[in-house]
């Protein structure tokens, strides 16, 4: 466990690489949240509503980048998360989540971190970018 | 879109943090933290992005939308936030929950065309009614399809 007096502004979490995505990734994420839009994996309906093929769910990174933010700072102590979507993410990329440490502070006798998140395509794009705060053990 | 849909609450709905969907979640999004997946006990606390997925399990008259009419050809999804108080919860918690459309509010596009907000909010609450969770969703109807 990542602790308090281990971690300073510009503190980094391990990076972590995702992909090559996969449709079979994206079904995977769609049947455990019950979300089936048919945007995610049904080619012919992706082009109807004007895109080239299928895309990434957006939450499923979402939940990928929280996987790596608790797997560094621990599952007990996220208090805030928040994720905003930039340019998708399309079966074949190759995502890279990485953060760092913005703020120490104290706040109602608890220790907290703030993070700021971001991850990247391959093409150097930016997918998502977030933001976390968690509380730090001694 | 039909601004008067600010305030819109649905009908509250159960959800119960099960065992089994949490390791099938975290799995999902590429978990293999313990507190998560380990087999044998409850898990103690629940993934960060979990609570979202209860929406699509539920009824029409859970959702804040009532009858307002979204073109879901021009939805976009543009952030997601979460805030828990203590810990996410865990494993065999009981919550009910209860959707809002908390804010609807118009900006001008970069590239022209207006663009409707819509922040839905979920509060998640435990038996003694305290709040365990808030899920903060905001929506973007854009002028145009985004694929176009």
């Amino acid at each position: 466990m990542t602790t308090w007096n281990a971690l300073e502004v510009g503190t980094e979490g391990p990076s972590w690489e995702d992909g090559p995505l996969t449709v079979t990734d994206f079904v995977r994420y769609q049947g455990a949240s019950g979300d089936m839009n048919p945007i995610h994996h049904d080619t012919e309906f992706a082009q109807k509503a004007g895109f080239p093929k299928p895309f990434a769910v957006g939450m499923r990174q979402a939940g990928v980048l929280a996987s790596w933010a608790t797997d560094w700072l621990g599952p007990a102590n996220v208090r805030r998360f928040k994720v905003q979507w930039r340019e998708q993410a399309w079966p074949g990329d190759v995502l890279t989540y990485s953060g760092a440490v913005t703020a120490k502070r104290e706040e109602g006798g608890q220790r907290l971190v703030d993070v700021e998140m971001v991850v990247t395509r391959q093409t150097g794009g930016t997918h998502l970018k977030g933001w976390a705060t968690f509380v730090v053990p001694d | 879109m039909d601004t008067s849909i600010e305030g819109n609450r649905g009908k509250p709905f159960r959800v119960v943090v099960e065992e089994g969907k949490v390791r099938e979640f975290a799995r999902a999004v590429k978990s293999s933290n313990p507190a998560y997946v380990a087999e044998g006990q409850p898990q103690a606390t629940s993934p960060v992005t979990f609570l979202a997925s209860s929406a699509f399990w539920q009824d029409p008259e859970n959702s804040p939308w009532g009858d307002a009419r979204l073109n879901w050809e021009r939805i976009l999804h543009g952030e997601q936030e979460f805030v828990f108080p203590g810990p996410p919860p865990g494993a065999g918690t009981e919550l009910t929950a209860e959707a809002r459309i908390d804010r609807v509010y118009e900006k001008e596009g970069k590239r022209g065309g207006t663009m409707t907000f819509v922040e839905l909010v979920t509060e998640y609450r435990d038996g003694s009614g305290a709040v365990v969770a808030e899920a903060r969703s905001t929506i973007i109807e854009t002028s145009q399809a985004p694929g176009s």
